[in-house]
């Protein structure tokens, strides 16, 4: 009886009695969000594109980011900085589709599945021997980005936004308008809905599969390096951002694979639901830290019930 | 090989489903045995013991787990860790409640618990697959991580968070724990990898095993044959868990003799994954060739890469660099692998053998 107090009464009257909290942890929910749709976004970009789920998207979050911070420490000043990171993410780009995609074409989904892991041990330890492994700051202030703080008062309380998590949500908003405006609008985009589409039949109309592949693994890298700048900006620049970064598999499973929609409506039922769920049930009830497994577990109960995800297409298997 | 198996028929039904039906590779595993019981534990000292040969089994017996879910039935997981570390706490507090009961009896039933787990987080396989099951044994993965770091009951209440492997003795020699005899704990790790793999083998060529290859292959198809996908699934998922479990209890008691939550994180699970990729996917053996690869190669980097480099080049590196180097080397061997032969070091075995029998006339 007093677990189930506990369970269902007591949390809601906390939010009731400290209105202040409830909106802070929301608004924190929604900024990491909005950064859990991004990092599913490259996901969703390549597998739509290559039909490859690329395990590595994580750590070109923090590659691209690294990149970009040890580049700036070499005195190159933080905007020429920002395009030779863009340079480094389609270089990379080029190799991966150059001497793992290419030569795996046709393969099962799995096996190219296996190797984007192996991409993701190499790329997570060149990047600490290039760039060495200790966390470091980002440059936020040499972007132009915001840093200070507003203060809200409500009933009593007050509730803190930082502005840089106000141009996160901007920025990811302008990314994502951008993307759906290059997929639907420009020839590459549409090129590219067609190699999502079907392989061969894109082939067949002339479409150059290695091209659009290059494009789309590059796409991914720029909005790694987004996430990348925006979420080491909150914290720091290390490879436990990687962890993090896995995360977005549960936001995939909710959104659905092929679904950009899917991807940012996912990224923020994780984001407002780890941190409520962590303030309000895992604290008093099991000891804290539960933002580690909750989304997984989410994801887990969730594909029980609808395997295919939230906005995702349904899977008719035939012989 | 330089022998023919010319000159032997299969005259029984017996004869024809052996393990080794050629005389020679019978006589070949048994060489392999005795270099095993008698050779190396008279030979070795107590690094190669304790650093090489012990962690190497232990990794073949989850390697072997692994291999029988992603391998053999085709459902990949990235939660072998999290299950090897459910064994461990499991042996670890049974052997506290009975200090009595044989050490042995424990390591495997701990494998039992591991398989309920292992059941558990495996339902969502049933319906679904590929990459979702992937984030299905994530789950397990982060929610197990988590439970042996909050949940205090499972660690004892100690104040290190970590459990540490009790003193325990078999035939009166001291096989867990501190001062424990390293080449008795070979020995008894020999042992059950052996007794293990001839199981695993058995079940893989019979009703159970062709059932999860079916599912494999392709399910639907196996459900109109009679195969039931939820029993094929779920049994794989409890055998292999059985045997990661098996592998984490061996890890702490038999080679470490202490583990913390850190030591069964996702890392892990990505290095077992690593050694069923490498060594061949659906094939014992690789499961052999793929833990001594990915636990060797990096030990001989860093023992070895740092005074090579030392010598011919200006630089210097250090022991953890030259782990970076050897993680490099790994990932490029995964993907190289992948391209140029899927089935892994085990179908380059079977190549070379074959190459070696019909030489030096291969037309």
């Amino acid at each position: 009886m007093e677990l189930l107090k506990q369970i269902f009464i007591e949390p809601f009257e906390t939010m009731y009695a400290l209105p202040d909290l409830l909106l802070q942890t929301l608004w924190e929910g929604f900024v990491s969000g909005t950064l859990y749709s991004l990092i599913a976004l490259g996901f969703v970009l390549i597998f739509k594109a290559s039909g490859v789920f690329n395990f590595a998207q994580g750590i070109m979050v923090v590659f691209a980011a690294l990149c970009l911070v040890g580049i700036h420490a070499l005195g190159v000043p933080a905007y020429l900085a920002l395009i030779l990171t863009l340079g480094v993410m389609a270089l990379l780009a080029m190799s991966v589709v150059q001497f793992v995609m290419k030569p795996l074409v046709n393969q099962p989904d799995i096996i190219l599945f296996m190797s984007t892991i192996g991409i993701t041990f190499i790329l997570i330890a060149g990047g600490q021997i290039i760039f060495g492994g200790e966390p470091k700051a980002m440059i936020t202030e040499e972007l132009g980005l915001p840093t200070g703080s507003s203060v809200l008062e409500v009933s009593g309380g007050i509730v803190i936004f930082q502005h840089i998590d106000i141009a996160a949500a901007i920025i990811a908003a302008i990314l994502i308008a951008g993307l759906a405006l290059f997929f639907n609008k420009t020839k590459i985009g549409r090129a590219l809905r067609a190699v999502a589409d079907d392989h061969q039949a894109a082939l067949s109309v002339g479409i150059s599969l290695e091209q659009i592949w290059v494009v789309v693994w590059f796409a991914a890298g720029v909005v790694a390096l987004t996430a990348g700048i925006l979420w080491a900006a909150k914290s720091d620049v290390s490879f436990a951002l990687q962890v993090i970064a896995l995360k977005a598999l549960p936001v995939l499973v909710l959104g659905g694979f092929t679904s950009i929609p899917g991807a940012i409506i996912g990224g923020l039922i994780i984001g407002f639901g780890e941190k409520l769920f962590d303030l309000y049930w895992g604290v008093p009830l099991l000891g804290g830290g539960t933002e580690s497994w909750f989304a997984f577990i989410i994801a887990l109960l969730f594909l029980l019930y609808r395997p295919e995800g939230l906005f995702g297409e349904k899977l008719i298997e035939r012989i | 090989m330089f022998y023919r198996e010319a000159g032997q028929f299969k005259a029984t039904y017996e004869a024809d489903s052996a393990k080794f039906p050629i005389f020679q590779d019978k006589l070949f595993i048994w060489f392999y045995l005795v270099i095993g019981f008698v050779a190396i534990p008279l030979l070795g000292n107590e690094f190669f013991l304790g650093a090489i040969m012990i962690p190497f089994l232990v990794f073949t017996l989850a390697a072997i787990g692994l291999n029988i879910l992603t391998g053999f039935t085709g459902q990949i997981s990235l939660g072998s860790g999290a299950f090897m570390g459910v064994g461990a706490y499991a042996c670890y507090k049974m052997t506290l409640a009975y200090p009595e009961v044989n050490i042995l009896i424990f390591i495997f039933a701990s494998g039992i618990f591991s398989a309920i787990v292992g059941v558990f987080f495996g339902l969502p396989s049933l319906r679904i697959k590929g990459f979702y099951l992937v984030v299905s044994t994530l789950a397990a993965q982060f929610f197990l991580e988590w439970a042996f770091q909050r949940i205090p009951w499972l660690y004892n209440y100690n104040n290190t968070g970590a459990i540490d492997g009790v003193s325990r003795w078999l035939f009166g020699i001291q096989i867990t724990g501190g001062g424990a005899d390293r080449t008795a704990q070979y020995i008894v790790c020999l042992a059950i990898v052996v007794v293990m793999t001839w199981f695993a083998s058995n079940i893989i060529s019979g009703r159970i095993g062709r059932s999860w290859m079916m599912i494999r292959d392709m399910d639907i198809a196996a459900e109109l044959m009679g195969v039931r996908p939820l029993y094929a699934k779920l049994s794989a998922f409890a055998v292999s868990s059985f045997y990661c479990g098996v592998a984490g209890s061996m890890m702490v008691f038999l080679w470490l003799g202490a583990a913390e939550p850190e030591s069964f994180d996702y890392n892990h699970s990505f290095e077992i994954l690593f050694m069923v990729i490498l060594g061949g996917l659906g094939s014992l053996l690789g499961c052999f060739l793929g833990a001594a690869v990915i636990w060797i190669l990096p030990i001989l980097i860093r023992e070895w890469l740092p005074p090579l480099i030392d010598k011919i080049t200006p630089w210097v590196i250090t022991s953890s660099t030259a782990d970076l180097v050897s993680d490099i080397i790994i990932g490029i061997m995964i993907v190289v692998f992948l391209i140029m032969e899927p089935h892994g070091l085990a179908r380059l075995w079977a190549i070379i053998k074959q190459k070696l029998r019909v030489w030096p006339f291969p037309y």
